[in-house]
């Protein structure tokens, strides 16, 4: 038991440094001077503090639109993926209907399509109805890449929540409407809550069919992506500094919030 | 007025007869407790009164009203889950208050009900605390009152008892007992514990498979069991039952028509100095008030529950008889004859 929890720290120190290195690097090459960024060998404390990068790569042209994009779309992202995977989650966790099996590995199989294959048919449909280049357009192809862990995640939290609080609810005078809303939510919020954070993540993340189906209206990544050739080392490093902040510092708010909440853990 | 009345009632599970045409009448302000073994139907019988589960066929009742497809929280009905459902992520008092706050109660008289509800059950000292700081007994004790502070009409209870400790069951049954009592609502109460039902129940329903074997008041259940199958579940240890003519003679009990098999209880079998049924102790034990002997008679199980003193010894061998007017008599179907 012993030696097996600390074979588990080590396994976890170990995932800890490979996830951290990179963002550590990324971090003090955005963060110091512009040279530092090609200098060799690197040197791994920061030695001098610079906002010279960063500055450099929030003045660039095109950056803030582009943020505005990715949030945009982002939140659209969050907003569909909760709005459609929070009821499908429900009805998988508490309804006993004809082919559920199927209807369960049907929304995993939607991640089993490459978009690449799916890129041209897209482009053309999103033209011929006036999605093309638009953050509503980027933003549902983002909802049905979230769509599947939204509703399998909420479902799972709908089936840690015990029938028979619900039902403690209607007999109380709830309707069902009512019972959802007073008692399941608030008891699913936390892990509806890292449910809507995932999504925005996935959504800021994207790179593929942001690229493609916008031309003027680029999301951050997909704006950074078509500008990663021509632009400086520097540049990158900041770039990437900038697109990981948001799942950082999201996860870094509401990680108190997803671990406990009134002594109910969230599977 | 809210006497339950329930008629023809059949339920049906994906081809599995879970209910056959349950009838029942329970009066106002009696305690019905519906007992049976596990899978007898007795608690989808009370989620079909709940509404919570809907008969495939049939009538409910409930105060002159007829409830079929109405939804739970228009029947004036409270229930208690076994597993308490308090809500977790409200106080004690927000619980207790649930009910009246839906009923759009003016908050005063909220405050008040609760106060009140919290005070019957003990637990006013709990009332600004979560579920999660509280032991099971308390949320057992909080679930009682958020179903009392309705006012329901009719009190529904699924084995609330039994997720606690041995010793806090029997508190908090005899607890309940004199509760209910005071407070005069119909109540029904699902068990599979005897104890539990003989000792709260005005009238016991004894289900089995779907049906229910026998209606009627606790000692009535106990002394005249309507089918082998209710004296066999009812009685601790259950009835003993004899087969064998001769063994029906030795004991001293005389049939009332022949082929039919004697019921008698471990405590009506009386010892004899000599005489009567011979008896060897294949196991002995000792129960502080009284020893429960178990023992063999050609293929059939045969138990006597006697005084503790003198103490009889394994291998020793008793002489027994039937006490007179004690003996019940069941036909091949196992029905009651005498």
């Amino acid at each position: 038991m012993k030696q097996g929890s600390r074979a588990l720290v080590a396994f976890a120190i170990l995932l800890a440094v490979c996830w951290l290195v990179p963002i550590y690097l990324i971090g003090i090459s955005a963060l110091g001077p512009k040279e530092a960024a090609t200098a060799w060998p690197k040197s791994l404390l920061p030695t001098t503090f610079s906002f010279d990068t960063m500055g450099f790569f929030l003045r660039y042209t095109g950056v803030w639109t582009a943020v505005w994009n990715s949030v945009v779309v982002a939140m659209l992202t969050m907003v569909f993926a909760v709005l459609l995977g929070a009821p499908a989650g429900y009805a998988l966790a508490r309804y006993d209907f004809r082919g559920q099996t199927v209807y369960r590995v049907l929304i995993v199989m939607t991640r089993a399509f490459p978009l690449a294959i799916l890129a041209l048919p897209l482009v053309t449909r999103f033209i011929s109805v006036g999605l093309y280049d638009t953050q509503l357009g980027v933003a549902l192809v983002h909802t049905a890449l979230a769509l599947p862990f939204s509703i399998l995640v909420s479902s799972s939290l709908f089936m840690g929540i015990p029938r028979e609080l619900e039902e403690a609810a209607w007999t109380l005078g709830c309707t069902r409407v009512q019972a959802f809303m007073k008692v399941v939510l608030p008891l699913a919020l936390p892990g509806m809550a890292a449910t809507m954070i995932f999504s925005f993540v996935i959504s800021w993340n994207e790179v593929f069919s942001a690229s493609v189906l916008t031309l003027n209206n680029r999301t951050l990544t997909a704006f950074l992506f078509a500008s990663l050739e021509e632009s400086p080392l520097h540049f990158r490093y900041a770039g990437g500094f900038f697109l990981i902040l948001p799942s950082l510092i999201f996860i870094f708010v509401v990680r108190k919030y997803l671990f406990s909440m009134w002594g109910i853990s969230n599977r | 007025m809210s006497a339950i009345s329930i008629h023809a009632v059949r339920k049906e599970f994906k081809g599995h007869q879970a209910l056959q045409s349950i009838d029942l009448e329970v009066k106002d302000q009696e305690f019905c407790v519906l007992l049976g073994p596990s899978g007898c139907g007795k608690t989808t019988l009370m989620r079909i009164i709940a509404g919570l589960e809907t008969e495939t066929s049939g009538d409910v009742h409930i105060g002159g009203k007829r409830m079929n497809a109405l939804p739970p929280r228009e029947r004036n009905i409270a229930m208690v889950f076994q597993n308490y459902a308090v809500f977790p992520h409200m106080t004690i008092a927000d619980n207790i208050g649930f009910g009246l706050r839906m009923k759009k109660v003016p908050d005063a008289r909220v405050q008040q009900e609760v106060r009140k509800a919290a005070e019957l059950m003990h637990i006013e000292h709990l009332l600004e605390r979560y579920a999660g700081q509280l032991s099971g007994g308390q949320r057992q004790r909080v679930a009682v009152a958020r179903a009392l502070a309705v006012g329901p009409d009719v009190l529904l209870m699924d084995e609330p008892l039994s997720n606690l400790d041995a010793l806090l069951r029997l508190e908090m049954r005899s607890e309940l007992k004199g509760l209910l009592r005071d407070l005069r609502t119909t109540t029904i109460y699902v068990t599979h514990d005897q104890t539990e039902a003989m000792s709260l129940a005005d009238r016991i329903a004894v289900m089995h498979g779907g049906r229910i074997v026998q209606y009627d008041a606790p000692a009535q259940v106990y002394g005249h069991p309507a089918t082998s199958f209710v004296g066999g579940f009812i009685g601790n240890p259950p009835m003993n039952f004899v087969q064998s003519a001769t063994t029906q003679q030795a004991l001293g009990a005389v049939p009332p028509a022949p082929g039919l098999t004697l019921g008698i209880r471990p405590e009506d079998l009386d010892l004899l100095p000599e005489g009567g049924l011979p008896l060897q102790a294949k196991v002995v034990e000792m129960l502080g008030a009284s020893q429960q002997v178990t023992s063999r008679v050609g293929q059939e199980m045969m138990r006597l529950s006697t005084q503790a003193t003198p103490a009889i010894l394994p291998g020793q061998t008793v002489h027994v008889h039937a006490k007179p007017g004690c003996g019940r008599w069941y036909d091949a179907q196992g029905n009651l004859v005498k």
